[in-house]
This record gives C-alpha cells, structure tokens and sequence, in this order.
C-alpha cells in the first residue's frame, strides 16, 4: 500500500482517538452544572476521568506530531490558517488542565467554583471549535499557491463551520453524560442517564442535519455510506440509554463519534486541505506528504508502539473500570 | 509596516517566552520523578515509614508543578505550525519524526503512568505501584531526550538532503539525527543541570522544616539526599558542559566567539575567558576585564596553545559561503548569559558543598541564618538553566536551522501581527497569573510538610492509604 495512504489513516486514527476519548472528558467537564448539585457530586464527577483525562489529552499531541513528521505541509497550513481557534481551543485546555489539578488543592468554596467555572468552559470551547475546524477543513477554504491560508478569521465563522462545532458540542456532551451513568453510582447515575436522552434527543437531530449536509454538499459515496452508518449508531446509542443499557449506550456514542470522524475523513480523502479559491492550490496527500524515507521509519515505529500503547491504556481502564460514588469522596476535601 | 505589530519579532517573543515558561516546570517534572520513585523504592524494600512519608511528601510537589509543565507543552506543540509554517515546512520531513517519536514513545508513557500512580495506591500492588512511577520518571527522562534531539537538528543539521525541487530539508539517516553529536551532549548536560534544580528544591524544603525544629524525622534524610544530590549532580553539570562546549566549538564556533565576545582569532594565552567585563554592550571597547588566561583556548579545543576564532573572521567566512549578511548574534545577551549560567550554577553547588561540610556525621549549624541561605537559593540552579538555554538559542541567530534557514525566513506568511499581539498578551495574562497560583501551591505545600504515617487498620491489619481522588 502507498505509504502516503497509511499514514493519512494513521493520523485519521489518532484524531478518532483523541475524540472519543477526550470527548467524553469534555462532556463531563461541561455536566458540571447539569449533574453536580453540590461539592461531591461535583468531585464524583471529576473523579470518573481522574486517572485517564491526561492520557486522553495526549491523543491530540501525537494527532499533532503525526500530521508534522508525515504531512509537515498540512500541519503548517492548518495550524498557522487556524491561528485564533487554536489558540482559543489551547487556552482552553490549559485552563481545563489546571483546574482538575487545583481545584481540589484549597478547601474554600471560592476557589472551587472558580475552577468549577473554568473546568466548563475549558471543555466547551474545544469541543465547539474542533468541529468549526474540521468542518471548514472538510468545506476547504481559501489558500495561495504557498499554500497559506488568505481568509481572515471571520471567514471561518461560516454556517456550515458553526453547525460542525455545534455537532461536535453535543456530540460530546451526550457523550460524557452517558459516560457518567457508566461509571457512578447511586442517584446521579439516573439523573444522568435521564439528563443523556434529552440531550440525545438533540443530539440526533442536529448531527443528522450536519452529517446530510455533509454529505450533499462535500461528500463521495464513502464519506455517505458512513455518515449514515454513524446516524444509526446514534440512535441506537439513544435507544440502549433508553432502556438502562448503560455500556452498550457508550459503546454506541463511542462507535458514532469514530465513524463520524471517519466519515470526514473520507470526505477529504485524496485531499487533505482542499483549496476552495482554486483547486491548483489545494494540499493532497501527495504534496503534502513527508518524503518516503520518513514514511517509512514512522510507519515502522507506529507498528511496533501503537499495539503496546493501546495495550497498557486498556490496562488502566481497566484498572480503574469501579464506579464511583459519592461514599468514595473523603468528607474533608483539603488534604 | 509598523514595527509594533512585526509578527516576526512578536513571534520571536512569544516562542521564547513560552518555551521558558514551559521549562520553568520541566526541570522538577524530570527530577522529581526520579527522586520520588527513589523514595518509594526505598519504602517497598525497607518498608521504614519515614520512606513512605518522603514519597508522598515530594509526590504532591511533583503533582501540582507536573500538571503546568503538560498544559504549557501543548502550546509548545503547536507552535511550530502556528507561527513558523514556512519553519515547519523546510524541516517537518526531518523534525518532525523525533517529535512524534517523543509523543509516541514518551509522553503516553508518562501520561497514563501517572494517572495509574496518582489513583493507584490503594488499587494496584505494592511493587506493580512501585512501576508506575518508575515508568513515568522514564517518560519524562525519554521525552527530554526527543525534544533535545529535534533541537540539536536546529544546532546541527545532520542525517538529512536538501530537496531543491520541494524546497526543503529531507530526512536521509534517523539514526544520524538520533545520535547527533551536539544531542549526545546537551542530553546529559540538561538532564544533571534538572536534577541540580530539583535537589535546590529538596534542600530548601528541608532547610524550611529543620530551620524550625520539626520533622527531623523525615527532613535530616531529606536534607542529606538533596545535597548529596546537589554536588554529584553539579559536578556531572560541568564535565557534561564540557563535552557540549567542545561540540559546539565544532559546530557553531561563531557562537563560542560570542560566549567571550571575542572579535580577534586568538590562541594560546591570548584565548583568555574573562570572568567580568565593564564596556559597551556589544564588547567592542573594553574598559575593565577579569581575566583567566589559556582558558578559553582550554574550553575550546582541550589544550592550551589551542587557537580560537574571533568574531570578524568568522563573520567574513560566514558572508563568503552564505552571502552578504549579519552572522553576529546578540553578543551583550550571549557573554552575560554564558557567564551567569556557569556563575548561579556553581554557586549553587558552592553552598551545598559547604552544607555537606557542616552537617557532617549529623552535626547541626551553629548559625541559624545557615538555613535562610539553603531556603533562599532554591532559584540559584532554575536561573543558571534558563540562562543556559537562552544563550543556546540566542548564540544560534541569524540561523533558526544553523546554516541552513534564517528565523526571518521562518515566521508564518499567512499570519497577521494583530494575531500574533493577541496570541502573546494572552499566554503572558494566564501563564502569569498561574505561576503566582503554582508557587503559592507549592509553598504551602512544603510548609505543610509530609502527613503522618497511615495506621493499619486494627483489625485486619491491612494499611490503607488515604484514598487519592481530586
Ligand atoms: C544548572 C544549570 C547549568 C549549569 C550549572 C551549567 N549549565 Fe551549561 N547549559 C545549561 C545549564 C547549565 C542548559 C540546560 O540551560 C543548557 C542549554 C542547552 C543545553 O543543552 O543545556 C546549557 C548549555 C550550555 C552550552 C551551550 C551548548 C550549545 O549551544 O550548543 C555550553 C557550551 C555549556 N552549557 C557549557 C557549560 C559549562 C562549561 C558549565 C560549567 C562549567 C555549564 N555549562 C554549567
Ligand atoms: C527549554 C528550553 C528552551 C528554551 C528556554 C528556549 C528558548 C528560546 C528562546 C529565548 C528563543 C528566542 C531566540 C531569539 O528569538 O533570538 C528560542 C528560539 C527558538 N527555539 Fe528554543 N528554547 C528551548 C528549547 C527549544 C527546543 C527543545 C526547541 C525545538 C525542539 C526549540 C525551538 C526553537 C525555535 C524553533 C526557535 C526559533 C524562534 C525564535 O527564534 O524565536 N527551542 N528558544
Ligand atoms: C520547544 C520545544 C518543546 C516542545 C514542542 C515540547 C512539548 C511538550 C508537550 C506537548 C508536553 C506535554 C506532555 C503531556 O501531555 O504529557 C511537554 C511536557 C514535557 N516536556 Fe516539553 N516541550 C518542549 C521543550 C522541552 C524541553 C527542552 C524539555 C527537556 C529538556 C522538555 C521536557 C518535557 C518533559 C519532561 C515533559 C513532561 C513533564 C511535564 O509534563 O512537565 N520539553 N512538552
């Protein structure tokens, strides 16, 4: 197989990752307010993605590294088109980061809802603008023959973008709220299983308009085939919540945020920032693409290490696969 | 256009000011680690308290400086795309393999090793816990190693070709690169100089407890490890340091030239390495000067009749093969940065020295004040370091890739100054307010000092750790 075709899977794959996993991490940040109702819910919460947020996070750091060393052209067009979101979508994610840490650090109720307050806005705003990101990768937007991106940042902000990120929003709210339900127990676990079919309800209706649009407009019949596969798997995700199936619910959400994503993917495919001024300007695969020597070598150590990676994230989900409950959080929090 | 909003010069900013940002928390991430899963080790094969409570003691410091080292080296990640795309793209076929390979490799290691630690106490055997930490403390030894291998590409290129027709550098040799010479040292060098940095912290926390007479217990031993710590790190900082010199005297001799600010070839005892110099900024005219001579020419080439090259022959060398152009970096910011790297390190080893010397064979100082200064001089090694990294990076202009691309040639074509003035303000609001939350964090953490030991339970006499949860 053509090494630039691998490797435009291997970064597919590190983004479906970092969504699936740091997507129920947004959701749960943004739930804060939905399903905490006083300071140990609000830790109980927290403490569902306490030993994993970080490994989740670092999905996007090895997307990242991986789009430099196999398509450099790509990573520095996007990432320097991109300037404001990704610095917004960066400024949150410190701020998300630090607020797990700290908030916990003191015991006055200020300081906590202080980081409270950061903890949601640091997961809305990424799970918002990545969708505006890639929704406008997916539409393609203006570049020149160097391949800089000429828009402006207001010319992103376009409809299609927005209702992308509203997807990817939701997509990741019911996401987390479903996972909630998976891993509490006791009376937050009903409300937030309560709390995920009406969001999914929303869910669904919203991601359908964004994914048939999609698939109008920008699509090849691949990109629709999966689209409407991600379509059902939502619904059943709805129809198991509905019914108390909690894992098998977050399987589904987990299965249709992948195939989504795929579905963008496969949108894109054999581009990877189509050009929307003038095709000749467009980035491919192929001119995007690091020489096949680096392919190579990376694709020799992808082989070697991603099994093991994913072997030993398994093994801490694993590890820590035990509900939580509000019994477990300690009375006095300062410690 | 207006010199205010150049986003080349405002980029300049923002990369080093980040970058620096980030390191002011590596050094204790890559030290503490490795400290912290000593003291465990030392707990699970002695199974003596005081090893547990040192653990957990340190493990809390590690944890909260940790979380600001991850959140700051995303943006480090991205900036490369961000503000250098025409950066990213004549060196990304290159440069982007280690830093994937530091993402792959190290940082998941060290990010799902950490969780496993943090919420393991009480889930995971004793000794598969003992692991954990062990793994993460590789992590972050293995990513420095990455990070330090793509930045010796900018040092050194090597291990790559020239594509005329794509206009960029191309990876030839992974193996090469991986094993640059300039990487081979800076690696242990950076590695010696985290741990001075982290035994400054050990020994300032335990001169805080012993300066008021409480938990001898845990802080004598904890005092006696950081400045043992402290001069065998100290010592590697500077042979190490020696190696690097004498790479970058091969590699980037202009840069050695501006360490000295030295514009004539000398040799022999006119290579001299001044210690203090008074005169203009750029070290043209020279009112006063400490000198040592020989010592330069010994810094450079291991022998002292050696010859050094000055600064205007290196500059018509450099304006032969690449072109009319200023090859001279910052030399006020280079001779001062060189000088104070060596001067706040040693001082640092200076007083450890001396603290070994009085607290020998378990005697207590007889001056109290003795304890202010150990407390006091916690900054002294995090200084040197970032002196040091700055006189590395600043040494390297005109050159972001040493000969091969100049950092104007670098910037994003595509970004605008008012992004970039955005951009910068807001990094310098939020990292400044986090560091003043960071340092009251870790100052009540070590005033807090270590908790009591946990008793087992009475019946089954099992002990339990407080559970760890946020
Ligand atoms: C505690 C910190 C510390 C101390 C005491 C020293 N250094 Fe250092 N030095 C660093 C911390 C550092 C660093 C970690 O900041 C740098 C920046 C880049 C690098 O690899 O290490 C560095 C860079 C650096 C370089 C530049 C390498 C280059 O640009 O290619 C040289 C030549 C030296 N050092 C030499 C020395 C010598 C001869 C020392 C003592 C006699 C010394 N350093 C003490
Ligand atoms: C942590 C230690 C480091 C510090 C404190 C540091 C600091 C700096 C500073 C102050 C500059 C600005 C120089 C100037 O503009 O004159 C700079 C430039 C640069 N550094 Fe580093 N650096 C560090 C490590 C690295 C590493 C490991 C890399 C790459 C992997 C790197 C990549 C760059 C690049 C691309 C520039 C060019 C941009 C510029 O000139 O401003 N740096 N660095
Ligand atoms: C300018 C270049 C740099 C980049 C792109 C970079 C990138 C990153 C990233 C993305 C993280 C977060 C990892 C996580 O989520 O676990 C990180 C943390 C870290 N970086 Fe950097 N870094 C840079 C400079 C350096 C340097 C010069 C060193 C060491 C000499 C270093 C050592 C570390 C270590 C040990 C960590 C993990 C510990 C921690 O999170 O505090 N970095 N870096």
């Amino acid at each position: 197989m053509d090494l630039t075709v691998l490797w435009f899977g291997i970064v597919g794959f590190f983004f479906i990752g970092y969504f699936v996993l740091d997507g129920f991490d947004f959701g749960v940040g943004m739930s804060l307010p939905f399903l905490g109702r006083d300071d140990t819910d609000r830790r109980v919460l927290i403490n569902t993605i306490g030993p994993v947020w970080d490994l989740n996070e670092t999905w996007v750091i090895v997307a990242g590294a991986s789009l430099f060393a196999a398509f450099p052209e790509w990573y520095a067009t996007l990432f320097s088109g991109f300037y404001l979101p990704l610095l917004f979508i960066l400024l949150a994610l410190i701020l998300r980061g630090v607020s797990f840490e700290y908030r916990h650090q003191r015991p006055e109720a200020v300081w906590k809802k202080r980081f409270d307050r950061m903890i949601v806005i640091g997961s809305a705003v990424p799970a918002f603008l990545w969708g505006v990101a890639f929704a406008n990768i997916v539409r393609g937007v203006p570049l020149d023959a160097n391949h800089d991106y000429i828009g402006g940042f207001f010319a992103l902000l376009n409809p299609y973008a927005l209702l992308g990120g509203l997807t990817t929003l939701l997509l990741f709210f019911t996401h987390g709220v479903v996972f909630v339900s998976l891993k509490t127990d006791g009376e937050i676990r009903e409300r937030a299983r309560r709390l995920a079919i009406r969001s999914g309800a929303v869910t669904i209706a919203v991601a359908a308009v964004f994914l048939a649009w999609t698939t109008l407009s920008y699509g090849s019949p691949i990109s629709g085939l999966l689209s409407g596969v991600a379509a059902v798997t939502l619904i059943l995700s709805f129809a198991a919540n509905l019914r108390g199936r909690e894992g098998r619910a977050f399987a589904l959400m987990a299965v249709t945020i992948a195939v989504a994503v795929l579905s963008l993917f496969a949108a894109l495919f054999p581009d990877v920032m189509p050009a929307s001024n003038d095709p000749a300007n467009s980035l491919t695969i192929e001119n995007a693409s690091s020489s096949a020597y680096t392919l190579q070598i990376m694709s020799w150590v992808a082989l070697a290490f991603v099994p093991l990676i994913v072997a030993y994230q398994a093994w801490t989900y694993w590890v820590f696969r035990k509900r939580v409950s509000r019994a477990q959080i300690p009375v006095e929090s300062a410690h | 256009m207006n010199d205010l909003l150049d986003p080349l010069l405002l980029s300049r900013w923002q990369f080093g000011l980040t970058t620096i940002y980030h390191f002011l928390f590596v050094p204790l991430t890559i030290g503490l680690a490795t400290t912290v899963a000593i003291f465990q080790t030392a707990w699970v094969r002695t199974d003596k308290t005081k090893y547990l409570q040192l653990t957990r003691f340190f493990g809390k410091i590690f944890l909260i400086n940790f979380a600001m080292g991850v959140v700051t080296g995303i943006v480090q990640e991205f900036q490369f795309g961000m503000n250098w795309s025409d950066y990213s793209r004549f060196v990304g076929d290159v440069f982007g393999a280690p830093l994937a390979l530091e993402g792959l490799l190290a940082f998941f290691l060290e990010a799902t090793f950490i969780g496993l630690w943090i919420f393991g106490w009480d889930r995971l055997p004793k000794k598969i816990h003992l692991l954990t930490i062990w793994a993460t403390a590789i992590g972050s030894t293995l990513s420095a190693y990455f990070i330090i291998a793509a930045n010796s590409f900018m040092q050194n290129p090597v291990g790559y070709q020239i594509n005329e027709v794509k206009g960029r550098a191309e990876l030839t040799d992974i193996w090469a690169l991986l094993t640059n010479k300039v990487a081979l040292a800076a690696f242990p060098h950076t590695v010696f100089a985290c741990f001075m940095v982290t035994a400054g912290l050990i020994i300032a926390a335990a001169a805080w407890h012993l300066y008021r007479n409480q938990h001898l217990e845990t802080m004598r031993p904890a005092l006696k490890f950081g400045l043992w710590m402290m001069v065998i790190a100290g010592a590697l900082t500077v042979l190490s340091g020696d190696q690097l010199g004498l790479a970058m005297v091969e590699t980037q001799p202009m840069k050695m030239a501006a360490a000295e600010a030295m514009y004539t070839t000398s040799t022999g005892a006119d290579a001299s390495f001044s210690i203090f110099t008074l005169g203009t900024p750029d070290g043209v005219h020279e009112l006063f000067s400490i000198r040592i001579p020989y010592l330069l020419s010994f810094l450079s080439t291991h022998t002292f009749d050696g010859t050094v090259e000055g600064i205007n022959d290196l500059q018509a060398q450099y304006t032969q093969l690449y072109g009319p152009g200023d090859y001279t970096p910052t030399i006020w910011v280079t001779y001062w940065a060189f000088r104070w790297m060596i001067g706040l390190g040693m001082v640092h080893v200076m007083i450890a020295a001396v603290g070994l010397w009085i607290t020998r064979r378990g005697r207590q100082p007889r001056w109290q004040w003795l304890w202010r200064v150990a407390i006091w001089a916690f900054p002294l090694s995090l200084g040197a370091m970032i002196v040091g990294w700055i006189f590395t990076e600043m040494g390297r202009q005109p050159w972001i890739v040493f000969s091969l691309l100049k950092t104007s040639d670098a910037v994003s074509p595509g970004i605008t100054g008012l992004d970039v003035l955005i951009s910068l303000v807001a990094f310098t609001v939020i990292y400044g307010s986090l560091a003043v939350v960071e340092f009251k964090l870790i100052k009540k953490a070590i005033q807090k000092g270590p908790d009591d030991a946990p008793e087992p339970d009475p019946e089954s006499g099992e002990v339990r750790h407080a559970a760890t949860v946020y």
